[in-house]
């Protein structure tokens, strides 16, 4: 009994710095169109008031800044085109974010890795989640797509979804 | 006589109750975008919205407030046949108000047996209205024409009301507009509260609809009202009244109205 006890006990103390990951994988599909350029996408972590818990990745056109912290880099003009990322998180950010910020991907599937350890996903509140998403092509479409999850995750689980036209797979593995 | 052609144009523009009868806008290319991106703004009066289609709205009375509160200076501005057209560079991050604003009398009496029309500010009313003028009729109006562009975060400090004539003290951001939500805003008279006012909001694109669709609400006791987003685009608000509220005794009456554009986006 008291050997039980300290079991239970071990396993709720082990319970906040045990290392949780959250895997993403984003399919940039390859699209035969007249005029192609590559697509600005956002993938970040909603809470249920669709606030933003975490912001993972930015995908953008990156230019370099002209003079002495003057210019902001062209490729920023149509960050805005983030249409629901710009609203909940972009608008109000210092670009580029550090570690988050990034060049825009050729087609293919691009994974993502992250852990409780470190940022973005460190000090995240246990509770339910959305991975959200958004991809938005100049001269093309924009499309959005949320995977729902809880956080931290009991046991592994796996989940996936998929764009129409502007995003090809999406996926999503956590793990305890 | 090339003088009263003039003048008879200026009045046509002015009078309030001829430009009522046609829909005067501030169109921006973009509403929502990041710092240091320029944007350009078509000002017109039309029918149909928004279609520079009638004639130019005038930018002489172009007041454009920068985040900071200070003014802005519009650039490149040109009047052409059917619109006007400026350029504003968003310098700084957050919400710029650009309005049009247009206040004064305007009189008409004889002298000498003679019509004549006169039009400007109260000040030059005492100096310039002969003492000796017969059947003088005076109204005032006052009126504002709006659109906001934020780049960056919204902030407020832009829209803070100026306290005369008809404005919109938000309370959603009204550069914070989405499809299926509710906006808030609330209206003032002189600063306070306009009550029980009509307000019409008309989306754009009239041009290929046979209805105007407009939505129509009322202003609540605290100059409240608020309006659902059937869908994105750009919408036209215009709320306007008629009181006694003028700022020299000879005039009667004082029309009031407030229009503004705002650019709805897609969720």
């Amino acid at each position: 009994m008291r050997a039980r006890f300290s079991i239970a006990l071990t396993g709720l103390l082990a319970g906040p710095v045990f290392a949780a990951d959250l895997n993403v994988g984003v399919e940039v599909p390859n699209l035969k169109v007249a005029e192609y350029h590559r697509p600005y996408v956002a993938v970040w972590v909603e809470r249920d008031d669709q606030t933003v818990a975490a912001n993972l990745a930015v995908w953008y056109q990156q230019k370099e800044g002209k003079g002495e912290g003057g210019k902001m880099e062209q490729g920023t003009k149509w960050l805005a085109d983030l249409r629901q990322w710009w609203r909940r998180a972009g608008r109000s950010a210092t670009l580029p974010i550090d570690g988050v910020s990034g060049a825009t991907r050729p087609a293919g599937v691009h994974k993502l890795e992250f852990d409780d350890a470190k940022a973005p996903l460190a000090g995240l509140p246990a509770g339910s989640y959305k991975l959200v998403v958004e991809a938005a092509r100049e001269v093309g479409g924009r499309e959005i797509v949320r995977i729902p999850f809880q956080w931290p995750p009991a046991k592994p689980a796996h989940f996936d979804t998929k764009g129409d036209v502007e995003l090809g797979a999406v996926t999503l593995d956590v793990s305890p | 006589m090339k003088f009263s052609a003039k003048l008879a144009v200026a009045l046509a523009a002015f009078v309030p109750f001829s430009a009522f009868a046609h829909k005067a806008w501030l169109l921006p290319s973009t509403t929502v975008t990041t710092q240091d991106q320029w944007v350009t703004v078509d000002a017109a009066v039309s029918n149909d919205l928004f279609y520079f289609n009638h004639v130019p709205v005038k930018l002489d009375n172009l007041a454009i407030t920068a985040p900071d509160g200070k003014p802005a200076q519009a650039e490149n501005p040109f009047t052409g046949k059917f619109r006007s057209v400026f350029d504003l560079h968003l310098t700084q991050a957050g919400t710029y108000k650009i309005a049009v604003v247009n206040a004064g009398l305007f009189a008409s009496y004889e002298l000498n047996g003679e019509k004549k029309r006169w039009r400007g500010t109260a000040e030059a009313f005492a100096k310039e209205i002969p003492a000796d003028a017969k059947n003088l009729e005076v109204n005032q109006s006052a009126g504002r024409n709006e659109t906001f562009v934020t780049a960056g975060a919204p902030n407020d400090t832009a829209l803070k009301p100026t306290g005369a004539g008809l404005e919109l003290a938000p309370v959603t951001h009204p550069n914070d507009l989405f499809a299926g939500e509710t906006a808030k805003f609330r209206l003032l008279l002189d600063g306070k509260p306009a009550a029980d006012l009509d307000v019409e909001i008309v989306p754009g694109g009239s041009r290929w609809r046979d209805k105007q669709n407009e939505i129509k609400v009322k202003t609540d006791k605290s100059g409240e009202f608020s309006v659902t987003w059937p869908a994105p685009g750009m919408y036209w608000l215009e709320a306007s009244l008629e009181d006694a509220n003028t700022s020299v005794k000879q005039a009667k009456k004082r029309r009031v109205n407030y229009v503004a554009t705002f650019e709805v986006l897609q969720q």
